[in-house]
């Protein structure tokens, strides 16, 4: 065959302190899907924004259709025929769906073009987008096929995807699949990366892994097994978490016909959620993002309050009681977002320990902080969850993502909660984290305490939880067991894909 | 008090000169927000424009030479805080305030040997036909070339701001300076030329105090104009219409109640003066503000 489409040979990249690339080589060949695996801090983001344009290697080159490629500004490469979806969208909020795409473009024509381009687009690709609309009054999926649209208007040779599905339904996920074969049977090529190996074993040709920025090995996909992938990222061979039988307890914590009004403007309302959860259970709460979740975890850790009689814990209700006095009697939440929710990005580990174990360790006596103490419970945590820094006076901010999640999840586990609710536990964690903590989720159950964990992973519920229920427009579905649900069924608990049309693609 | 001494023509004719310096500094200052940088230095850009203004006119004999060094000098001063928010990465609203007591200071300084003379002559208008209207001539076409620049200026923006791939992008960045960088506009640049035009724009509407509307130079002479252009932005919800809107208000209440002094109102002067700022303080409030630029006042730093 002819020369491959993009030939990357000896890329290097060092930042101070790291080598984030290391002597980075392999081919893409034309309409080839080529998944790119590793784990946090791997290497791959730096890879992309070097083929993109972003970032300038050290040393190395790169060859586009035979012809040495250098771009030194994503213009030049967009130019070249690269385009890339972005894993935080790169969208505009205030502007309406046309402008955000003539921003992506080196030569926009007139909006009004641009929105006939774009319908013409989307019915072509099977992905409903009015170009009319605010892109911040988008859902997650529709903001995304603004960016794919956004793409493919400059009919590119590469598309790049940095974690495309990771807000997506599997009915959403579908269609974008359906997409993007459709795309590489054009002659695109994709590189795509994501964490979730199943997908990439559906999905791609080939598969590169990085780890520690340097090419530990290709597969194809489709004949190795996640595991064998995984532990390719990770270097040694993957603990994969432990369910072990046990018998339900007693139920600790009933939530009677809770429902709220939505606290904000783009929040959801909670409607009449009624839940059980028993000591020693893990119960799995699904759904996209926005569907309630966030104000569920508001509800459940005292920052929104309810009608008393709404949350009965234990003999008594617990509707109207601040955070601080449900951590008192053993209810604790490890919210999402880790920077500016779950801890103060510029406070120190153990400033942090202080703010949501105080109550519970006994880290202040008359206003008092026993700064001491603070700081041993924070070497706990760090030590016993295996969290990379320096030492407890880091901040907050300066630790990874995953270790920070390791961090603020350890915080909550070490403090022997009866029940605990976090949301979204692995959210951009890597393979080795993301077992890790989902193992001392496990083990916290085991204990007797009662988890929920709510998540838009789904693998990661079945793999973990006892019993599923799905969140959706603020309803709860009715929880079932997860052993034994099918993704159909789990799709269909999560309400669908809304307005979509299942691989509706024109052949 | 003897109302019939207020003629409605004169009025609303003197309506549009006194809001003429705070559109042209609020204009200016409208596209630094948009393009995501709060600049709270704008009293120190327009006394420095003013000073500059006056002493080029008073040196050259021209007053569209005195103009031009104004928005040198607004854009000079603006360049300094652009220099220090930009690539230093110190913080906007202090940086921004420091800016307004420096550009006081300054003008001081400079304007020592320029008190008590006076501004070389800048004629009105009077346009051909238009002017020769009754009642409506001389309300809006017979005045001074600067008004028309103000205006002139608004709808430029305006168009700019919809219409231009230029203007696209700079509120891109104001919006989303992550994502503008990731799609490769240059943040900086983009944010360095709307800094020096908002302080060039502050600086015509300082000049404008002292060349044409007071016209001499005093120190201290824009009390408080620059931070009412501030104001007048918030409360258009950064769009240009609205933002002529708010100083034909402010404009107009202002010449209404010195018209109210001269007429011997009975309400204390002291009220009678704070009726501009009252009344802009109410509509702000009472008008549902728009949503501000999403990356308004944050710093950016590529690496982040």
């Amino acid at each position: 065959m002819n020369t491959p489409l993009l030939q990357l040979s000896g890329l290097t990249k060092a930042y101070p302190g790291v080598i984030a690339n290391k002597n980075v080589s392999f081919d893409i060949e034309r309409g080839e899907v080529h998944a790119l695996l590793g784990e946090n801090g791997a290497g791959k983001s730096t890879l992309v924004k070097t083929i993109y344009g972003l970032v300038e290697p050290d040393s190395g080159t790169m060859l586009l259709e035979g012809q040495p490629f250098i771009p030194g500004e994503p213009r030049a490469a967009r130019a070249a025929g690269i385009a890339m979806v972005f894993q935080h969208f790169s969208l505009f909020d205030a502007m309406n769906v046309a402008e955000n795409i003539a921003l992506g473009m080196e030569n926009p024509p007139p909006q009004r073009e641009i929105a006939a381009q774009v319908r013409a687009m989307s019915d072509q690709y099977g992905l409903p987008l009015d170009p009319d609309r605010i892109v911040g009054e988008l859902s997650a999926g529709e903001r995304q096929r603004v960016e794919i649209i956004r793409c493919l208007l400059q009919d590119p040779k590469l598309l790049i995807m940095d974690e495309p599905t990771s807000v997506l339904t599997p009915q959403e996920v579908a269609i974008l699949f359906e997409t993007l074969r459709k795309l590489s049977a054009e002659g695109t090529a994709i590189l795509y990366i994501s964490h979730k190996l199943e997908e990439i074993r559906t999905l791609c040709d080939k598969a590169t892994v990085l780890r520690m920025g340097e090419v530990v090995g290709t597969c194809d996909p489709r004949a190795t097994s996640a595991r064998e992938m995984a532990e390719l990222m990770v270097g040694s061979t993957l603990h994969v978490p432990e369910k072990p039988e046990r018998p339900a307890g007693d139920v600790v914590l009933t939530l009677h016909g809770l429902s709220a009004a939505a606290p904000h403007r783009f929040g959801t309302a909670l409607k009449e959620i009624n839940l059980e959860v028993r000591e020693g259970e893990i119960l799995g709460i699904g759904g996209v993002a926005g569907n309630g979740q966030d104000e569920l975890v508001a509800a459940l850790s005292g920052e929104m309050r309810v009608r008393a009689a709404m949350l009965h814990y234990k003999n008594r209700d617990i509707g109207r009681l601040s955070p601080n006095r449900r951590r008192k009697i053993g209810v604790l939440t490890a919210p999402e977002e880790r920077i500016g929710h779950a801890a103060a990005p510029d406070m120190s580990l153990t400033e942090n320990t202080v703010l949501t174990a105080a109550t519970r360790q006994e880290l202040t006596s008359r206003g008092f902080v026993h700064w001491a103490k603070a700081r041993a419970f924070a070497e706990g945590v760090i030590g016993g969850f295996d969290v990379r820094t320096p030492g407890p006076d880091n901040a907050a901010r300066s630790l990874s993502g995953g270790n920070l999640q390791k961090f603020v999840i350890g915080r909550e586990v070490m403090q022997n909660p009866d029940v605990l609710v976090v949301n979204q536990p692995t959210w951009g964690v890597d393979a080795a984290a993301a077992a890790a903590i989902r193992q001392a989720l496990l083990d916290l159950a085991a204990k007797g305490a009662a988890v929920i964990v709510i998540s838009q992973d789904l693998d990661e519920l079945m793999e973990i939880a006892d019993r599923f229920a799905a969140l959706n427009e603020g309803r709860l579905s009715a929880p079932r067991p997860a052993k034994g649900l099918t993704v159909e069924e789990i799709g269909l608990m999560l309400g669908g894909a809304h307005d979509m049309e299942v691989a509706h693609v024109a052949e | 008090m003897d109302l019939s001494a207020i003629n409605p023509v004169l009025l609303l004719a003197s309506l549009m000169v006194a809001a003429t310096p705070i559109l042209l500094a609020a204009i200016g200052e409208l596209v630094v927000e948009r393009a995501g940088v709060l600049n709270l230095g704008v009293e120190g850009m327009m006394i420095t424009g003013a000073v500059c203004g006056f002493v080029v006119a008073v040196n050259s004999g021209s007053p569209w030479l005195g103009f031009l060094g104004a928005a040198a000098g607004g854009a000079g001063l603006a360049l300094i805080f652009g220099g220090l928010t930009q690539f230093l990465l110190s913080n906007q609203v202090a940086t921004g305030l420091a800016l307004t007591l420096f550009g006081l200071g300054l003008s001081a300084l400079v304007g020592q040997g320029y008190i008590g003379i006076k501004a070389p002559a800048f004629p009105d208008w009077h346009i051909p036909l238009l002017g020769d209207i009754p009642i409506i001539g001389p309300i809006i076409f017979q005045h001074d070339p600067m008004v028309y620049v103000g205006l002139i200026f608004v709808a430029g923006v305006w168009a700019f701001l919809t219409y231009s791939r230029l203007g696209l992008v700079l509120r891109a960045v104001g919006e989303n300076h992550e994502a503008a960088h990731a799609l490769g506009y240059d943040v900086i640049k983009v944010r360095l030329a709307a800094i020096i035009f908002g302080g060039a724009c502050a600086g015509l509407g300082g000049a404008y105090l002292s060349l044409v509307r007071v016209p001499q130079w005093t120190e201290g002479m824009t009390a408080g104009a620059g931070w009412i252009a501030l104001a007048i932005v918030v409360f258009a919800s950064w769009r240009p219409w609205r933002l002529l809107l708010g100083a034909y208000l402010f404009g107009g209440i202002t010449v209404l109640q010195l018209n109210l002094q001269a007429a011997g109102s009975a309400l204390p002067v002291e009220y009678l003066s704070m009726t501009p700022y009252l009344a802009t303080i109410a509509v702000l409030v009472i008008m549902r503000s728009g949503r501000a630029p999403g990356a308004l006042g944050q710093i950016f730093h590529a690496s982040r």
